[in-house]
């Protein structure tokens, strides 16, 4: 056993939760990675242990299984310090307007698995008294678009409900980050149009989240920009922005 | 359909770019005419296919380290940049590494390519154990001096024409730090600079930077960059083993006018160059491996100072017994037409592993020039002076010369096409370079 810090990652197979991965591990952190398929997550253990010499776990994790979530956690072989959820459905929602299952499923893989699962977390690291949540929402949480608003209001939700648990954790020594990455180049935004100067590359989100942790950030746009477009859409008013076509 | 260039942005064609996510997601990709491409860093068309173009970079797990050994497994999209941040805190560097960081170990095996230490440790391949290649014609090999040994021979070097590199062993150099002892000679003219060339033999490192648009008694001035591994004790008092890698704090964000790179400038800019440089020759110092080894990486996207149009590098390699007269007589052209590029790279190479690796024992001379004008043309009389000497182009960066130059400078063709043949009887993999070069129409 190592008394080294720990980290576990919820949607470790996800481009966003590799690079969070690398970036703890980097940083010395042992890491757990959980996901659908714990053998395609089998190369990217390896590729953590012969790049930083650290620990990797594996977990079998499937955010839309909630009854398999108290068992979850009773079988990971500790309490890690921190957890990630990196979990999330883009989805198509020309889909989501008319196939039910479709909807569902985007926001339950958005909002309800992630907020459920972390919200099992908070209480066993509120009884610890130590611990950091990390919850990956979207800048599309912050005003819903007629472009994609099924996924919007789902990390809508997951936005509200990090804001609300943070506010109880933290006197509990407990904290809980948010981050809102904007435009990532990965496997989820392939294909789709992405303006440049607001487009990061995953490694800079997995670098933002560890900052995060470190510096009990609250709130992280990880790309700055993203703060003051955001900040303009959402004061819009509802006349104008519905004429708007994005 | 998506319309893609190399780094030097000339030619730009359209190819349809897929970017697999699995090995099996890569046989599946490859149909009649597909390439792959690591991180563009090629020049011109070596990394376009011919209708389709697989993007590597997304394989990029390092399978398996010994640290005791220095051996590394590693798929071939990861980047050089990233190897030196992750392993070089722990003791390991890339034997041997480019003018850029930002390389994929795929591309850096596919081009065999050259450092300042190849006069002395020869090119890329020469640490490559084994390659995990997927074959035009669909099967997936490991390939190494012993095994399928061909096959490893035509890969390394190959441009990427006798498959896909999927993974690679290969062998890390130890260092106490990550720090380079440099010494800065300045040469007054080319002899003086093919003098302390030669000179430098020795040194593990060595590269020569020419302004060429010094003309006259000054034609060659150059400055000679020597370099060693430094080890802890020549750090200073409280130095890092490891220097921090800086991103690009400088970046180019739009295109330059073509007004901005002109006879002016580029004077004005080569004779600071040479001045602040000569003042530092003599004595040797300690500095970090990122500005020594890549000077251009501190400013990104520097390839847009060129303008739209992009532009062109010319590198040739001139075997050693007529080098002198021939680069005389090139820079000599390139001076008097004065619109040359900034800074001119002249360095020793040694002999090349692969089949059609570009390195012989000889000059190499590296020249950008803007796509203007008369450049074709201009080249192509170039081209006819290094063909003379017995001289071959790189293909990395090349984008523009003849049949009749290629296959003068590359004798060993026929022996690549014989194994790429076996390799792919089809002829699926195919490039916008292989379809200008090689392959019969
Ligand atoms: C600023 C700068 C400085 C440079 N300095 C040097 C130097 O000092 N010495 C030198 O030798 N070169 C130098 N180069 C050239 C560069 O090292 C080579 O072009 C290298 O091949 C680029 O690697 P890449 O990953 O970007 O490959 P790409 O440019 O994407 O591809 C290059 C070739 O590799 C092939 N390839 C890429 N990945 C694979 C794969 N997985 N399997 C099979 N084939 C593959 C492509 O088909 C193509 O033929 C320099 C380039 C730049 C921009």
């Amino acid at each position: 056993m190592t008394s080294r810090k720990s980290v576990l990652v919820l949607g470790g197979s996800s481009d966003i939760g590799r690079a969070a991965a690398r970036a703890f591990a980097k940083a010395g952190y042992d890491v757990a990675l959980a996901g659908r398929d714990v053998a395609a997550l089998e190369p990217d253990a390896a590729d953590l242990r012969a790049r930083y010499d650290v620990e990797v776990g594996l977990h079998k994790f499937d955010v839309l299984d909630t009854a398999s979530f108290e068992s979850f956690i009773g079988a990971l072989p500790a309490l890690p310090e921190i957890v990630i959820s990196i979990v999330g459905l883009l989805g198509v929602q020309a889909d989501a307007e008319s196939d039910l299952a479709h909807a569902t499923a985007i926001m339950r893989s958005n909002y309800e698995g992630p907020a459920l699962i972390l919200g099992l977390f908070a209480e066993r690291f509120l009884a610890r008294g130590s611990g950091t949540i990390v919850g990956v929402s979207s800048v599309a949480g912050d005003r819903g678009r007629a472009s994609n608003y099924v996924y919007g209001s789902a990390k809508a939700g997951f936005s509200a409900f990090l804001s609300g648990l943070r506010a109880r954790a933290s006197r509990g020594g407990v904290h809980v980050v948010t981050v809102k990455p904007g435009f990532v180049r990965t496997r989820m935004t392939e294909g789709m149009k992405l303006i440049g100067p607001l487009t990061v590359e995953a490694p800079v989100v997995g670098d933002a989240i560890l900052r995060a942790v470190e510096n009990k950030t609250d709130v992280v746009y990880v790309s700055g920009k993203w703060r003051l477009v955001m900040l303009i859409i959402k004061t819009l008013p509802e006349a104008v922005f519905k004429k708007l076509k994005f | 359909m998506t319309l893609v260039s190399g780094w030097g942005r000339f030619p730009v064609v359209d190819s349809d770019v897929l970017r697999p996510r699995s090995f099996a997601a890569v046989g599946e990709a490859v149909s009649a005419g597909t390439v792959a491409r690591g991180n563009g860093r090629a020049y011109g068309d070596a990394a376009i296919g011919a209708t389709r173009t697989l993007t590597m970079t997304g394989f990029d797990r390092v399978r398996s380290f010994d640290p005791a050994t220095g051996r590394i497994r590693l798929e071939a999209g990861v980047l050089l940049s990233d190897l030196i941040d992750t392993f070089g805190p722990r003791g390991f560097l890339p034997f041997v590494v480019p003018g850029t960081r930002f390389v994929s170990v795929g591309g850096a095996i596919a081009a065999d390519v050259h450092g300042k230490n190849h006069h002395c440790e020869g090119g890329f391949g020469r640490y490559v154990d084994s390659l995990l290649l997927r074959t035009g014609q669909g099967e997936v090999i490991e390939a190494s001096r012993d095994e399928n040994s061909d096959a490893f021979f035509a890969t390394v070097g190959g441009m990427g024409l006798t498959g896909i590199i999927l993974e690679a062993t290969m062998r890390l150099r130890p260092v106490e730090t990550g720090w380079i002892r440099e010494r800065v000679i300045s040469a007054s003219d080319l002899d003086a600079a093919m003098r302390a060339l030669e000179a430098g033999d020795a040194a593990t490192y060595s590269v020569a930077w020419i302004d060429c648009v010094a003309r006259g008694r000054d034609l060659g001035r150059s400055l000679i960059y020597l370099g060693e591994h430094a080890d802890r004790g020549e750090l200073a008092e409280g130095a890092d083993a490891f220097p921090v890698g800086q991103g690009s704090r400088l970046s180019v964000p739009v295109d330059l006018p073509s007004i901005a790179l002109n006879r002016t400038s580029v004077r004005a800019f080569n004779e600071l160059y040479y001045r602040m440089g000569a003042r530092r020759a003599g004595g040797s110092h300690v500095v970090s491996l990122y500005p020594y080894f890549f000077p251009l990486d501190s400013v990104g996207g520097w390839n847009r100072i060129y303008g739209k149009r992009g532009f062109l590098q010319h590198q040739c390699v001139i075997p050693q017994a007529g080098a002198r007269a021939v680069l005389g007589e090139i820079l000599d052209r390139v001076a008097r037409r004065g619109d040359a590029s900034f800074l001119a790279v002249l360095k020793k190479l040694g002999q090349g592993d692969g089949i059609l690796s570009f390195p012989l024992p000889g000059y190499t001379l590296a020249l950008d020039f803007p796509v203007k004008g008369d450049i074709l043309n201009f080249l192509d009389e170039i081209d006819r002076l290094v063909v003379a000497a017995g001289g071959r182009l790189y293909l990395a960066k090349d984008a523009r010369q003849s049949r009749a130059t290629f296959e003068a400078g590359y004798p060993a063709l026929r022996r690549f096409n014989a194994i790429r043949k076996s390799l792919d009887p089809a002829g699926n993999i195919r490039s916008k370079l292989s379809q200008r070069l090689f392959d019969e129409v």
